[in-house]
C-alpha cells in the first residue's frame, strides 16, 4: 500500500522557484504557459491497512511533519496495489 | 555534554553568580561554538553544550539554538530538529519563562516547534545570501535588546538560503501591536526599502519576538559581530541585555 503525497506553496505565497523554472520556459520558447508551481512530491509505504485508517494516518502525518500548513497545503491518494 | 572541554575549561565558574548558558547542538548545528566563544570568553559566563538526544536541561538561565544546517534541512529547514528529544524539554523551558534565542536554524526550529508565529520561505532570489547587512532595533522594550536605542541601526551579518518571513495578515497585525518585531533590514538611512531586503521578508522583517518576551528569533548572526577581529561589535549588545536582564 503506497500513500502519494503532493506538498505545494499555497496559492498565495509567492514561488520563487516557480516563476525561475517559468522563466526559463519562456526562454527556452515554450508557448502559453500562464504559471508554474514547484511542489514536493513523496511516495510513503504502508502496511496494508483499511483504506480509512490509512487515510486518517497519512493525514496526521501531513499535519504533523510532512506539510507546513502556515504556507504549504497537501493532497494525497492511497493506492491500495502500490 | 560538552563538546569542546578545552574552551569550558579555562574558565572555572563558582556559585549562582552567573547566568549559565545552555546551546543546543543539533546533527548539523555549525554555529554552537560561535555561540559559545561569546558566552563564554566575551560575556565571561559559563555555558553548556547540549545534545539534541538529551531529555533535560542542565541548570541553566538562557538557552540558545545555533545557526547551522540541522538534518541537512530536508523537508523544511527546521522541520525534523523540531522533534529532536530535547525540544520538548525546550518548549517547557519557554513556557515556564525561560530566554530562548534562536538564530538562523535556530529561528526556523522555533516558527516549526510554533514557539514562535509564522514560517521561513526559501530567499526569494533563490540563492544563498552571505554579506553584512543594516538592521534597525525597532523596539529595545525587550530582555534581548534592552541596551540598543530605539531606531538604532546595526550591522550584524546574515548567512541563509531560507530567511524570507512570511505570516498571516492578521498575525501581522498582531506582531504589530504587541511591538513583536523586534528588527529590520533597512538601508543606511534606516529605511526599510525593497533593495535592503536581503531575502524578501515580509515587511523586512529580520527577527521577532514572542508575546511574553522570553523568546526571540532572528535570521541575522549577533554572535558573528561580537568580536572586533570579526569586523564588527553591534551583535554583542544583545547578548549584554541578556545578562543585564539576568542581573536585575
Amino acid at each position: 500500500m503506497k500513500a502519494k503525497i503532493y506538498i505545494s506553496l499555497k496559492e498565495s505565497i509567492l514561488d520563487p522557484q516557480g516563476k525561475t523554472v517559468e522563466h526559463a520556459l519562456s526562454v527556452l520558447g515554450f508557448k502559453g504557459v500562464k504559471g508554474v508551481r514547484v511542489g514536493k512530491y513523496m511516495e510513503v509505504l504502508l502496511e496494508p491497512a483499511p483504506i480509512d485508517s490509512a487515510k486518517k494516518s497519512v493525514e496526521a502525518m501531513c499535519e504533523k511533519l510532512l506539510a507546513n500548513t502556515v504556507i504549504e497545503s497537501y493532497r494525497y491518494e492511497i493506492d491500495p496495489e502500490g | 555534554m560538552c563538546y569542546n572541554p578545552g574552551l569550558k575549561n579555562l574558565l572555572v565558574f563558582h556559585g549562582t553568580d552567573f547566568m549559565h548558558f545552555g546551546i543546543v547542538v543539533f546533527p548539523g548545528s555549525n554555529c554552537d561554538f560561535d555561540c559559545q566563544y561569546v558566552t563564554e570568553k566575551i560575556l565571561g559566563e559559563p555555558t553548556t553544550l547540549i545534545w539534541h538526544q538529551e531529555k533535560q536541561l542542565p541548570d541553566i538561565d538562557v538557552l540558545i539554538l545555533p545557526g547551522g544546517f540541522s538534518y541537512g534541512d530536508y523537508l523544511r529547514a527546521g522541520a525534523i530538529a523540531r522533534f529532536s528529544p530535547i525540544m520538548d524539554v525546550v518548549i517547557d523551558f519557554a513556557e515556564k519563562g525561560g530566554y530562548v534565542l534562536g538564530i538562523c536554524n535556530g529561528f526556523q526550529i522555533l516558527t516549526e516547534a510554533g514557539l514562535l508565529p509564522g514560517a521561513l520561505l526559501q530567499n526569494r532570489s533563490t540563492k544563498f545570501v552571505c554579506k553584512w547587512v543594516t538592521l534597525r532595533v525597532e523596539s529595545n522594550q525587550s530582555a534581548f535588546t534592552q541596551l540598543y536605542t530605539p531606531n538604532q541601526l546595526i550591522s550584524v551579518p546574515v548567512a541563509h538560503a531560507d530567511g524570507n518571513y512570511f505570516l498571516d495578515p492578521d498575525t501581522l497585525a498582531e506582531l504589530e501591536n504587541n511591538k513583536q518585531i523586534v528588527f529590520r533590514y533597512v538601508d543606511a538611512k534606516g529605511e526599510t526599502s525593497p533593495l535592503a531586503n536581503p531575502n524578501g521578508s515580509l515587511g523586512n522583517i529580520a527577527g521577532i519576538r514572542n508575546k511574553a518576551g522570553n523568546v526571540l528569533g532572528m535570521m541575522p548572526h549577533p554572535e558573528r559581530a561580537a568580536d572586533p577581529v570579526l569586523g564588527g561589535i553591534d551583535g554583542i549588545h544583545l547578548f549584554k541585555s541578556l545578562q543585564t536582564a539576568w542581573n536585575k
